[in-house]
C-alpha cells in the first residue's frame, strides 16, 4: 500500500515537471537569466505548487499522525547557519551551470539520457563526497 | 529562446504540489528530492523502499508522456564538463544545505520555514548570478 502510494505521488511529481517544462535544462536556464531571453515560466510552477502543498501542510497539522505512516517527521531545526546559506550558495551555482536540480535530473533520465545520466552520476558523486567529509 | 508557458507551468506546478500534498497528509513528511536520493543511496535500503518506487513513479511517467501524449522538446548537446561540475555542486551543496528545489522551495515555503525561506532565495540569487556571468561576462551559451 505504502509502495503504492508513492508510486502515485512520485509520478504526480514527474508528470508535473514534465508538463511545466522543468524537464528542459535551457528553459530553466532561460528563467535564470533575468538579464536575458528571460522565461518567467518558473514563477508559474511554484505559484502552481505552494498552495496546494500549502493545503496538504495544514490539514496535516490538524492530525495527530499521518494517514499513511504513524508519526509526522518534519525538519524540526530552526535556526539559520552557515551550512545551510553556504550549500544552498553551492547549489545554485550548480544549478545555474547545469540548468538541472535534482528532481527534473531523474525525471529525464530515459528521454534524454545524453544530457542527465552523465550529471546523475556527478550528483550522486557529490552526495556521497558530502558523505565522506562530513561523518 | 524558449517559449513562455504559464497554463501548462501552473498546471504542472499543482500536480507538484500535489504530490508534496500528499507526502505531508499521508506521509507526514517532505517530499525532497535530494534528501530522498541520499535516503535510498544510503544502507537502510530495507527502510527506503517506498521511496525507490517514488523514484520508479518520477523516471517512468515522464518517459511515458514523451512517447504517448507529448514529444519532448529537443535536447540539444550540453557540455559534458557542464553537466558533470553542475552534478557534483549540486549533489554536495544540496546535502550541506539540506535540501534542493523541492524540500526547500516548494515544501519548504509551504511550511513557511525560515531556513527554506533563506536557502531558496539563496540559491536563486546564485544561480541567477552564476547564469549571468556564463551567459553574458564568459559569453558561454548553455
Amino acid at each position: 500500500m505504502i509502495q503504492i502510494i508513492s508510486l502515485l505521488l512520485g509520478s504526480l511529481f514527474g508528470g508535473g515537471l514534465y508538463l511545466a517544462g522543468m524537464t528542459n535544462p535551457k528553459k530553466v536556464l532561460n528563467f535564470m537569466d533575468i538579464m536575458g531571453n528571460w522565461d518567467p515560466s518558473l514563477i508559474f510552477v511554484m505559484a502552481g505548487a505552494i498552495p496546494v502543498a500549502v493545503i496538504g501542510y495544514r490539514l496535516m497539522l490538524c492530525r495527530a499522525v499521518p494517514i499513511i505512516f504513524n508519526s509526522i517527521q518534519i525538519p524540526s531545526i530552526a535556526a539559520v547557519d552557515a551550512r545551510l546559506v553556504i550549500g544552498s550558495l553551492i547549489f545554485g551555482v550548480g544549478w545555474g551551470i547545469s540548468g538541472l536540480c535534482p528532481g527534473p535530473a531523474f525525471a529525464t533520465v530515459l528521454i534524454q539520457p545524453q544530457v542527465t545520466a552523465v550529471y546523475l552520476v556527478a550528483l550522486i558523486a557529490g552526495s556521497l563526497a558530502y558523505k565522506q567529509f562530513h561523518r | 529562446m524558449t517559449e513562455f508557458t504559464p497554463i501548462s507551468s501552473a498546471l504542472g506546478g499543482i500536480l507538484i504540489g500535489l504530490s508534496a500534498f500528499g507526502g505531508f497528509l499521508l506521509f507526514g513528511r517532505v517530499i525532497g528530492m535530494s534528501g530522498m536520493m541520499a535516503k535510498v543511496l544510503g544502507h537502510d535500503l530495507g527502510k527506503s523502499a517506498w521511496r525507490a518506487f517514488f523514484f520508479l513513479g518520477l523516471i517512468g511517467i515522464p518517459w511515458i508522456l514523451s512517447i504517448t501524449i507529448s514529444p519532448p522538446h529537443d535536447a540539444q548537446p550540453f557540455n559534458p564538463l557542464a553537466l558533470i561540475l553542475g552534478g557534483f555542486l549540486v549533489g554536495y551543496g544540496t546535502r550541506l544545505g539540506s535540501g534542493c528545489t523541492s524540500g526547500h522551495a516548494i515544501c519548504g515555503i509551504s511550511r513557511l520555514s525560515k531556513r527554506s525561506i533563506v536557502a531558496t532565495c539563496t540559491f536563486m540569487v546564485s544561480a541567477v548570478v552564476t547564469v549571468f556571468v556564463t551567459r553574458h561576462i564568459f559569453g558561454v551559451m548553455q
